[in-house]
């Protein structure tokens, strides 16, 4: 027990440890407010990539959402065959397990095939596909969990369906569902793969949907393949990270805050 | 206790989940304003029977209802009935209580809100009065707004009495109230069910005889499905007709 308690803890710290020990010499405010020097990617800072991930992450997992909520009101409803749901739960199962660049890959044929160029949309619709899978089968596990006793407290109250589901158990289903939007938000943020062909790379700040754009992990995939430009990647790497804590931090407090309620 | 008046009758009825039946042709009267308890061993459909009173068994597919259930006169399974207002004059205790997952404030004032459009004072008011009408709001009064899911089980389940009784049923429909409460919650809630008997029709469904014999004015025995024996009660419990009925009360079988 202390052995796999030494391993967790211990491997984030020497995570944050070597990120830290290894970036601490780039890392300055400059980085987090400026874009990459012209002409130079190793001067000024990362602004770019930071927005750059925020404008991808957050699009799409608003998108993922949508279809989402959509998929797992489908599941949930009484007139759904059982082989029918069972059968999106299975394919969203295997979708989840798909490795993110395969998404980027066929986003990035579909790209071609229209005659687009990499940019922020492409990138937008690969991260959609990748979150969907995330966010569907967190809010159609939570919606299940819902306990029937429940159901059937509030429809004795004379509720009507719209009123069980809109005051009862989206109530009782929504820090469950908070859980996934904000998983599929922090996978999202991190990953490289699925936007690496899609939605490019630059040093400015996307000003259109249609323009190419820079995020955390691709830019610290620039920056380490540059020569000396390794404790820059790490310093990119560091806020990463940071933002990926905050994200994980942000949802345990606002799931507790939501969980109060909570009947088990 | 002179011809009183039927608050539900059924006709007929019988309820199978896919091939299994579990209600088989059961005609009952429950009396208005009275207590009836519905008695037999576990599994028996004591519970399918109440549930399909207010319609609950429609949240599951597989079911098949035949027959009649006339409440009021009105035959609750036909066509184009507004089924929330058939539930709204029908208030469930379950076994388990199941609050709503708001204050518990909230709770009781669900139902109001829901279909009396009641606000501010008029609502302070009227949470107030039901939770006095429980006993709870001595006990709550202080933190009306705290989750009702900080309330022991006991208070829950005079919760769940008072969000119920809040929408003014006609009926309240109980399912075993007290099997997961203990024994001084328990005997609170059966006190508040003898008390709500004067307003309301209460139908409590039991497995506990003792029970029955302590609150019932009326008791139906059912059996595997079927209803054996029904009558006043204290003639079912002394003087039983059928040799099954006889047979349960003695402790024989159950």
């Amino acid at each position: 027990m202390v052995i796999s308690l030494c391993i967790v803890i211990g491997s984030l710290l020497i995570i944050f440890g070597l990120v830290i020990y290894n970036g601490a010499s780039s890392l300055s405010i400059e980085m987090l407010t400026q874009t990459p020097a012209p002409g130079n990617a190793l001067g000024g800072g990362i602004l770019n990539a930071i927005l750059g991930s925020l404008f991808l992450a957050l699009p799409a997992t608003g998108l993922a959402c949508l279809v989402g909520i959509g998929i797992a009101l489908y599941l949930q409803n009484e007139f759904t065959h059982a082989w029918i749901s069972g059968f999106i739960r299975f394919t969203l199962d295997v979708l989840w397990g798909i490795p993110s660049i395969v998404y980027g890959i066929f986003c990035l044929m579909i790209m071609i095939y229209l005659g687009m160029g990499s940019s922020l949309l492409v990138g937008i619709i690969a991260l959609t596909l990748l979150e969907i899978p995330i966010i569907t089968r967190y809010m159609d596990e939570a919606i299940k969990m819902v306990p029937l006793g429940l159901k059937e407290s509030a429809y004795s109250l004379g509720s009507t369906k719209f009123e069980t589901a809109f005051k009862v158990i989206r109530k009782q289903a929504f820090p469950g569902i908070l859980a996934g939007v904000l998983l599929g938000l922090g996978r999202g943020i991190g990953d490289a793969a699925s936007i690496l062909f899609t939605a490019g790379f630059s040093s400015r700040i996307p000003t259109s949907v249609f323009d190419s754009t820079a995020a955390l992990p691709t830019m610290i995939f620039n920056l380490y393949s540059l020569p000396s430009g390794q404790p820059k990647a790490y310093a990119a790497a560091f806020i990463l990270l940071l933002i990926v804590l905050i994200i994980s931090i942000l949802s345990r407090i606002l799931t507790r805050r939501f969980t109060k309620h909570i009947i088990r | 206790m002179n011809q009183p008046k039927y608050q539900i009758e059924t006709k007929n009825l019988s309820i199978s989940y896919d091939a299994h039946n579990v209600i088989k042709d059961v005609n009952i009267r429950i009396p208005a304003k009275q207590l009836t308890a519905i008695i037999g061993p576990s599994g028996c459909g004591k519970t399918t029977l109440l549930k399909s009173f207010n319609r609950l068994l429609d949240l599951r597919e597989d079911v098949k209802i035949s027959g009649k259930i006339m409440v009021d006169g009105i035959d609750i399974l036909g066509p184009r009935l507004d089924v929330p207002d058939i539930r709204k004059k029908m208030g469930l205790l379950s076994q388990k209580p199941y609050p709503l997952p708001m204050s518990i404030y909230e709770n009781v004032a669900y139902g109001l809100r829901i279909h009396h459009q009641k606000k501010g004072e008029e609502l302070d008011r009227i949470v107030e009065q039901c939770l006095k009408e429980v006993g709870l709001w001595s006990e709550v009064k202080d933190r009306l707004h705290e989750p009702a899911t900080g309330l022991s089980v006991g208070q829950q389940q005079r919760l769940c009495l008072a969000r119920a009784i809040a929408v003014k049923p006609e009926v309240v429909l109980c399912d075993e109230p007290t099997s997961a409460l203990d024994p001084i919650a328990a005997q609170q809630i059966e006190k508040l069910l003898l008390k709500l008997k004067k307003e309301y029709t209460v139908v409590l469904v039991t497995h506990t005889l003792r029970q029955a014999k302590r609150v019932a004015d009326y008791v139906v025995y059912m059996y595997f499905g079927m209803v054996i024996e029904q009558g006043p009660a204290n003639e079912i419990f002394n003087n039983p007709k059928n040799p099954e009925t006889k047979a349960y009360m003695s402790g024989e079988i159950g």
